[in-house]
């Protein structure tokens, strides 16, 4: 199947029903089929060396990162001005903002500044959902503490739908982390919304206690787990939790669960690795898979991150200009 | 010498006595001058100040053993008087306020300065509850002693539990030497650490830091075995879950002399209620399943939990509009508690009589209070309700200063219409 061209799908009469893009939860599948279609079209055009749009002109993006991510925030700045918006950085740890001032007089303080689109990073769980209640504008969930990451999902679903062609059926095992991970929580509910087979892997103090009644197969046997999967899907561990908290060492910790050429051998034999980054090498991944191109998206994913996110902007503000 | 009054025609309630029908109260020098178990006196002498009930209840006035207030240290978020006049309105008659102020309840002159400003207020009863261990750290022994003789009614470091059980053991054997209560709240710190949420398909899903709900009951065991091996008088601070129902189920059996508490949280609302991260719902201990909710009102309704708490903790909004893990635990209830309780009621699960003694008799009972009872001599504390008006639970007009209600929108029935202390009407709708 090639995917429709990016003004074939601009001309759809399709809009985007919500406000706000908080939670992998809140999509249909049709609206994540749509957004993967567009998002398919600025991958092509972010190819061209005439990158830039004017779908956004005159609108402004704010970029409002409490906690550091320079790849995801880069994403998002690169995604606005592509489309033609003015784009804003913020970043409330490093500036008088944060001193005393709660979350929410910082966002009524922005919000008097009339942003057309605030994509909001935050530590605490709920915290873009907390946002979104008090301004006026669109508000992007950029990764709210352990809860969601639903643009990174939706870069993901892209990778994989242009690497296989399709989602559905497709066997997917999410390794590692999975219980500080809101990467892993909205890949679960948009790939299962897909109709991919998901397939969570990790050693049980790192997989939540409640997992096995989300509808997908637990595995502590990382050997197990991966067996016949068309992806794996490596999360990144923070290196302190693997110091005797929640696993005992590092090379206890990869020698388990640690992805190398042995373990990725009892995977499907066209199978795809994909990492959100960044990466531990050798800690959760051998450096020589996530570096070879025949089995890796790991590039793919970044470079269909701005593309995604090109497709979340704009259509969060064709529904802007509906409602004026 | 005020003139006497008699209440008339009211359907009585009162646990104590196990009594529930038509009624009539004469109250006279701020106690109960006679009770009869009939719409009226007969003939009145001409002196007696008649209040008709026109068939509404009329019940002990309330007696919260759990409330907190922000005075002194935190008056912005409630005062004694704003917490009093709450309670008034709520039909809650005596308070029992909690030592986790600034400064700290762990010696009498806090306690002294709380009965004074009690005194000032004249309002409703309250009563401090003193800190069992000096700055509520959990390390070394309050002047439990002393804080008794002054008016505290019972010992507990509140919402933190005692982690050094030789501390626990030594506080449960001196305050026994005084007859004084301990409470405690049944919690493993360790796995309770951090913790804002009931671990669960919920709390996962939402992303949530959260504690087993066994980690109650590994603490209740151990408190229930330093009880046995101190034999001292002991309040669970309220329990909230099936999993420490077992535990409290052996040890009243095996006799010991304990008395459950929980709050009406827990029996009105579950962990989904927290919803879309709703902080008006985040409360310490967390809400819990609903398997839990269901254990425990099977344990009220079997007289495993004799004392129902409002477990009143004020937070400002600018506590509460905040980030879920950043929020202020804790909810408003004074004012509420009587509708939501009897909400049980009306759902035909627990009968009425019961309901009230968890209030009234029961907590008396635990802290040797006089009032909690309508019978000749108990204080003239009393309140007279309407069972079936509809009610809107709205939160920015309930009295307290905070208006932190999970209740907020929720449909009940039934209204406090006059609330009487020591014989004078301190609330009447």
């Amino acid at each position: 199947m090639t995917p429709p061209g990016l003004n074939e799908v601009l001309q759809r009469t399709f809009s985007f029903p919500k406000k706000h893009f908080l939670s992998a939860t809140d999509l249909n599948e049709v609206e994540v089929a749509n957004l993967l279609d567009l998002a398919d079209g600025f991958v092509s055009l972010n190819r061209q060396t005439a990158k830039k749009l004017d779908l956004l002109k005159g609108r402004t993006l704010m970029n409002l990162f409490f906690e550091n991510s320079t790849r995801t925030q880069s994403s998002f700045e690169l995604a606005g001005k592509r489309l033609g918006a003015d784009v804003v950085n913020m970043s409330p740890r490093s500036s008088a903002m944060s001193k005393g001032e709660t979350l929410i007089d910082t966002a009524v303080t922005l919000n008097a500044m009339q942003p057309d689109l605030l994509v909001v990073r935050h530590a605490s769980s709920g915290a873009a959902s907390l946002l979104s209640q008090k301004v006026g504008c669109s508000v992007i969930n950029a990764g709210d503490g352990q809860h969601e990451h639903p643009t990174q999902a939706l870069l993901d679903a892209l990778s994989m739908r242009r690497a296989f062609g399709y989602i559905a059926g497709l066997k997917i095992a999410i390794c590692g982390d999975v219980m500080h991970s809101r990467v892993a929580r909205s890949n679960i509910a948009m790939l299962q919304m897909l109709g991919a087979n998901v397939r969570l892997v990790g050693p049980p103090t790192l997989i939540p206690v409640a997992a096995e009644r989300w509808n997908v197969e637990v595995f502590h046997d990382m050997r197990k787990g991966i067996a016949g999967c068309d992806v794996v899907m490596m999360l990144r561990l923070q290196l302190e939790r693997m110091d005797g908290v929640m696993a005992p060492s590092q090379r206890e910790y990869f020698r388990f669960y640690g992805l190398d050429r042995e373990k990725l051998a009892l995977a499907a034999p066209h199978v795809r690795v994909m990492h959100p980054g960044p990466m531990n090498r050798g800690v959760e991944i051998d450096s020589e898979i996530a570096d070879d191109l025949t089995v890796s998206l790991i590039q793919d994913q970044v470079e269909m991150g701005v593309a995604a996110r090109m497709a979340v902007l704009t259509s969060l503000a064709a529904r802007l200009d509906n409602d004026r | 010498m005020s003139r006497p009054i008699a209440y008339l025609n009211a359907r009585l309630v009162d646990p104590a006595s196990g009594y529930d029908g038509p009624g009539a109260v004469m109250v006279a020098d701020g106690v109960v001058h006679d009770v009869v178990h009939a719409p009226d006196f007969g003939s009145l002498s001409a002196d007696v100040e008649v209040i008709d009930a026109g068939g509404a209840l009329l019940i002990p006035g309330l007696i919260d053993i759990r409330v907190k207030t922000g005075e002194p240290g935190a008056e912005p978020k409630e005062t004694l008087k704003s917490a009093a006049l709450a309670a008034a309105a709520g039909g809650v008659t005596t308070i029992v306020v909690q030592p986790d102020t600034n400064p700290v309840m762990d010696e009498p002159s806090v306690v002294d300065f709380i009965l004074r400003r009690a005194r000032d207020i004249e309002l409703v009863n309250v009563y401090p509850a003193g800190a069992a261990t000096k700055g509520g750290l959990g390390q070394r022994m309050a002047e439990i002693g002393l804080m008794h003789e002054a008016g505290c009614l019972y010992i507990t470091d509140a919402d933190r539990p005692i982690v050094d059980s030789k501390l626990l053991r030594r506080v449960l054997s001196y305050a026994k030497a005084f007859g004084v209560p301990v409470a405690h709240r049944p919690t493993d710190p360790w796995l309770s650490a951090g913790a804002v949420a009931s671990e669960g398909e919920f709390a996962a899903r939402m992303g949530l830091p959260s504690v087993p709900a066994i980690a109650e009951r590994i603490m209740l065991e151990r408190d229930l075995a330093l009880v046995e091996l101190t034999g001292a008088p002991f309040i669970v601070d309220q329990i909230t879950t099936a999993a420490a129902m077992e535990s409290l189920r052996r040890g009243l059996h095996r006799g010991l002399p304990v008395t459950a508490t929980t709050s009406i949280n827990h029996l009105s609302f579950n962990e989904i209620d927290i919803g879309d991260y709703r902080t008006f719902c985040k409360v310490d201990p967390p809400l819990r399943s609903e398997d839990d909710r269901q254990a425990v009102i099977d344990a009220v309704a079997s007289g495993l939990i004799q004392v129902i708490v409002s477990a009143h903790a004020p937070a400002p909004a600018e506590d509460k509009r905040l980030p879920y893990d950043e929020a202020a635990p804790g909810a408003v209830g004074l004012q509420t508690l009587l509708a939501a309780l009897l909400a049980f009621h009306h759902d035909g699960r627990i009968p009425l009589i019961d309901l009230i003694r968890t209030v009234t008799s029961a907590p008396a009972k635990v802290l040797g209070l006089p009032g909690g009872r309508l019978a000749k001599g108990a204080p003239a504390d009393l309140v007279i309700y309407d069972l079936n008006a509809p009610v809107v639970i709205q939160a920015d007009k309930l009295i307290s200063k905070s208006k932190n209600s999970p209740f907020d929108g929720r449909r009940l029935q039934g209204k406090v219409m006059r609330t009487v202390v020591g014989g004078r009407t301190v609330y009447s709708a």
